[in-house]
C-alpha cells in the first residue's frame, strides 16, 4: 500500500517540478521548482533502498542529496539576489538579452 | 487512508508552491511540501533522513527563501511561459508515464524490511567519500551565504565608479 502511494507521490513531485522548471521565468520560482523535483528524487532513493533490501544505502544517498540540494538553493538564491541588484530583474529571459 | 491523505496534501502543497503568484506564499507552500515529504519518509522507515529533511528542508531552506525574497523583492513574471505550455505538458506527461512504466515492478514490493546494516554504519563506515563531499559542499554553502549577504555598495564595480565620481 505505502509503496504504491509513495510511487504516486514521487511521480507527482517529479512531474510538477519538471513542468514548473520548463515554464517559469522568475529565478526564485525556478529554485522552488528544483526543490520540488529533488524532493521527488529523495523519496525515490529512500524507496529504492527499501525495495532493494538495502535501506541504509538509500538513506545515506538521500542524506547527501539533502545537503547538495540545500547548497544549490543557497548558491542559486545568492545568484538571484545579485542579479536583481545588478540588472533590476529576476526574469531569466531578459537576462539573456541584457548588455552592460 | 492516512498515506493517501499525506500524498494528496504533499501534491497540493507542491502545486500551490508553483501556482502561487507571490514568492513568499510560494516559499511557505514549499515548506509545507518539505514537512509532508519528511512525514512520508518517516512512514517509509527512513527516520534519520526524515528528521534531517524536516529541519533542513522545512526550516533552513525556508528561512533562506524568505531572506532572499525580502532582499530581492517580489516580481510577478510568469504570465508568459519560457516554453509553450503544450510542449511542457507533452514533455512532463511523457516523462512521468515513462518513469511510471519503468517502476511498475516496484508496486508489489515489500516495504519496511528490517535493514541488515544500520544507517550510521553505512554513512560513517562505507560511504566516507560522501561525508567528505558533504563537508566540501557545506563550505560552498558558506560562500553562497556570503554572496547572499554582501552589500550592494561593496561591489567592485560600484566602488570603482564611486571613486571616479568622488
Amino acid at each position: 500500500m505505502i509503496g504504491t502511494v509513495a510511487l504516486i507521490a514521487i511521480l507527482g513531485l517529479l512531474g510538477i517540478g519538471l513542468y514548473a522548471l520548463l515554464i517559469m521565468r522568475n529565478m526564485i520560482k525556478v529554485v522552488v521548482a528544483l526543490q520540488i523535483m529533488v524532493k521527488g528524487a529523495m523519496l525515490a532513493m529512500v524507496m529504492a533502498g527499501q525495495v532493494a533490501g538495502k535501506a541504509a544505502i538509500g538513506e545515506s544517498m538521500a542524506l547527501t542529496v539533502i545537503v547538495a540540494d540545500t547548497i544549490v538553493a543557497v548558491v542559486a538564491l545568492a545568484l538571484a539576489v545579485q542579479v536583481r541588484r545588478r540588472f533590476g530583474t529576476l526574469d531569466i529571459k531578459a537576462l539573456s538579452t541584457l548588455r552592460r | 487512508m492516512m498515506y493517501i491523505l499525506i500524498v494528496i496534501g504533499l501534491l497540493v502543497c507542491a502545486l500551490q508552491a508553483v501556482r502561487a503568484q507571490r514568492l513568499l506564499t510560494s516559499a511557505l507552500w514549499l515548506a509545507g511540501a518539505s514537512a509532508l515529504t519528511a512525514l512520508l519518509m518517516y512512514l517509509l522507515g527512513a527516520y534519520e533522513v526524515a528528521v534531517i529533511e524536516l529541519s533542513v528542508g522545512a526550516g533552513l531552506v525556508t528561512v533562506l527563501f524568505v531572506f532572499a525574497i525580502n532582499i530581492a523583492g517580489e516580481e510577478a513574471l510568469d504570465f508568459v511561459p519560457s516554453v509553450p505550455r503544450p510542449v511542457a505538458w507533452v514533455v512532463v506527461v511523457g516523462a512521468v508515464l515513462l518513469l511510471g512504466w519503468m517502476n511498475l515492478g516496484t508496486l508489489g514490493a515489500v516495504i519496511g524490511v528490517t535493514p541488515v546494516t544500520t544507517f550510521g554504519n553505512v554513512v560513517w563506515g562505507e560511504r566516507q567519500l560522501d561525508v567528505l563531499l558533504q563537508i566540501a559542499l557545506i563550505f560552498a554553502g558558506v560562500m553562497g551565504v556570503l554572496g547572499l549577504m554582501v552589500e550592494e555598495g561593496a561591489h567592485p564595480h560600484k566602488i570603482e565608479s564611486q571613486e571616479k565620481h568622488g
